[in-house]
């Protein structure tokens, strides 16, 4: 790849603030594996990314849930992506802390959750505390992606993958999935 | 009606798009050391704190997950709609990560507590420990290893399950070690919609038909006797209670108690006695018969071939 030559900040070495950039971008542009339209950055699971200027980055991300299968192979196309970039060494990390959740996704990110038929998360419960009991569905804002409407009854809790619930619309009487809040 | 015609020979395939053309093996994230669930995460065990009670109390709250995702995932094509079948797999899933997390923090924490392998196994840690540990080995509670009985029961094990792990987490979020508090943290928000479901399920089986009630009240009468273990302190519990690193069990009664009130009021249903003498000390590593054939179907495929990477 073209390796614009030039000189990093009084502070640092030569080439450290562009491969950083070089570094960031490569890494924000990485998609996730279960919501494809989803860049990292969107979903909100890339917490940092460092670069030296001689061939080394470093990447922290998040999981989404604890068991979430899609973490493995995030793990190596980061490293991937990362190597096309022209870095030699890789290495991802995970955070843990502060857990992730569905409030860490983007603007951007919700507007194409939407645009691709994927009902956006509403913001999530909070609390240091107890977790108040809810004997009935949780009442959240779910739009149906294909007509609009605001009237839709929840089908499961759980959908196909473990951040999204079903729904069905009861005005187009299509199925539809909603990022759940977490 | 008209057939949609076959796949033109130059139509992209969809399968296209997962392989990757370039040949790079690191795509298959599953063997390619890209697995290990606390990669980068400092494990330093925090000064003060005992590593063995760490591990150990790590190994309890860890067994207890992946024994009851094992129960669950017996549930796969076998629940009574395929949106429940979905629902037990994505619980089982959640607590499979969960234990997965624990059971690395054990390891790092004591590396005594991983059973010993060939120096030039394949195994890791996190997985030596699921899957070549005999039954006395394992510190479940004998709530999570009870068969799953019918719906009704799998339902109101869940219950007493998540209400019971819930309370525990949400006070974790506080442990000293930085580890557990994140994966406490993390389970909270899990575990409260595992608990959500199992109670909705609950009062609706309880007050659906006469038959769905008749098989709720005899799934409580087979899940409710294993309740009071829950409650019941191991000394290394109660040991890493006061190092302010764990939760004693019987701190959290009071507050599963309301909960459980709440639904099983909703319900019409007995209430569990949780303060009863208990029946199998899991903690202590006894178990019902039920643990070993569990482990048995769990863990042959890795024990047949033990030098398998997956």
């Amino acid at each position: 790849m073209v390796n614009a030559e030039r000189s990093g900040t009084a502070a640092e070495p030569d080439g450290t603030a562009d491969a950083r950039r070089r570094a960031r971008q490569a890494a924000a542009a990485v998609t996730d594996p279960e919501l494809p339209m989803l860049t990292l950055a969107d979903l909100g699971v890339l917490r940092e990314v460092e670069a030296d200027g001689e061939g080394g980055a470093v990447v922290a991300i998040t999981p989404t849930y604890s068991g979430c299968p899609a973490i493995g192979a995030i793990r190596a196309d980061l490293d991937s992506a990362l190597r096309a970039a022209g870095f030699a060494r890789v290495e991802v990390r995970t955070v843990l802390y502060p857990p992730w959740s569905t409030d860490m996704i983007t603007e951007r990110g919700r507007r194409l959750l939407a645009e691709h038929g994927v009902s956006p998360p509403g913001p999530a419960p909070r609390s240091d505390g107890p977790m108040p009991l809810s004997l009935t569905p949780r009442r959240r804002e779910a739009h149906c992606p294909r007509c609009g409407s605001h009237t839709a009854e929840l089908t499961s809790e759980f959908g196909s993958t473990a951040c999204k619930a079903l729904y069905r619309c009861t005005s187009c009487a299509e199925p539809f999935e909603h990022m759940k809040e977490i | 009606m008209t057939r949609s015609p076959a796949a033109e020979p130059n139509e992209e395939s969809v399968y296209a798009g997962l392989v990757d053309v370039d040949g790079d093996a690191s795509q298959w994230a599953f063997g390619a050391g890209f697995d290990d669930p606390l990669a980068g995460v400092d494990t330093t065990v925090p000064a003060g704190l005992d590593r063995t009670d760490l591990a150990a109390y790590c190994l309890m709250l860890g067994d207890d997950a992946l024994v009851l995702a094992q129960r669950l995932a017996e549930w796969c094509s076998r629940a009574p709609e395929l949106e429940e079948d979905v629902a037990l797999a994505n619980i089982s899933l959640d607590l499979l990560g969960q234990a997965r997390l624990l059971l690395a923090r054990a390891a790092a924490a004591d590396p005594r507590s991983v059973p010993e392998l060939p120096p030039d196994s394949p195994v890791p840690a996190e997985d030596a420990l699921a899957l070549f540990r005999d039954p006395g080995g394992f510190r479940n509670v004998a709530l999570a290893e009870i068969p799953n009985g019918d719906f009704a029961q799998s339902s109101l094990r869940l219950l007493l399950f998540s209400v019971w792990r819930l309370a525990l987490l949400e006070r974790l979020r506080a442990s000293a070690d930085p580890v557990l508090a994140a994966v406490a943290a993390k389970g909270v928000a899990e575990v409260a919609y595992h608990r959500d479901y199992a109670a909705r399920w609950t009062v609706t089986l309880a007050r659906g038909t006469a038959e769905s009630r008749r098989r709720t009240r005899a799934g409580a009468e087979a899940v409710w006797p294993h309740a009071a273990e829950l409650f019941a302190a191991d000394p290394v519990e109660l040991r890493m209670a006061g190092a302010k690193a764990g939760v004693s069990p019987e701190e959290v009664r009071p507050a599963c108690e309301e909960v459980l009130e709440e639904v099983l009021a909703a319900a019409d249903l007995p209430r569990p006695d949780l303060a009863a003498p208990t029946r199998v000390r899991g903690r202590a590593g006894e178990h019902t018969p039920a643990l070993a054939a569990l482990l048995a179907e769990m863990q042959s495929l890795a024990r047949e071939h033990p030098r398998g990477t997956w």
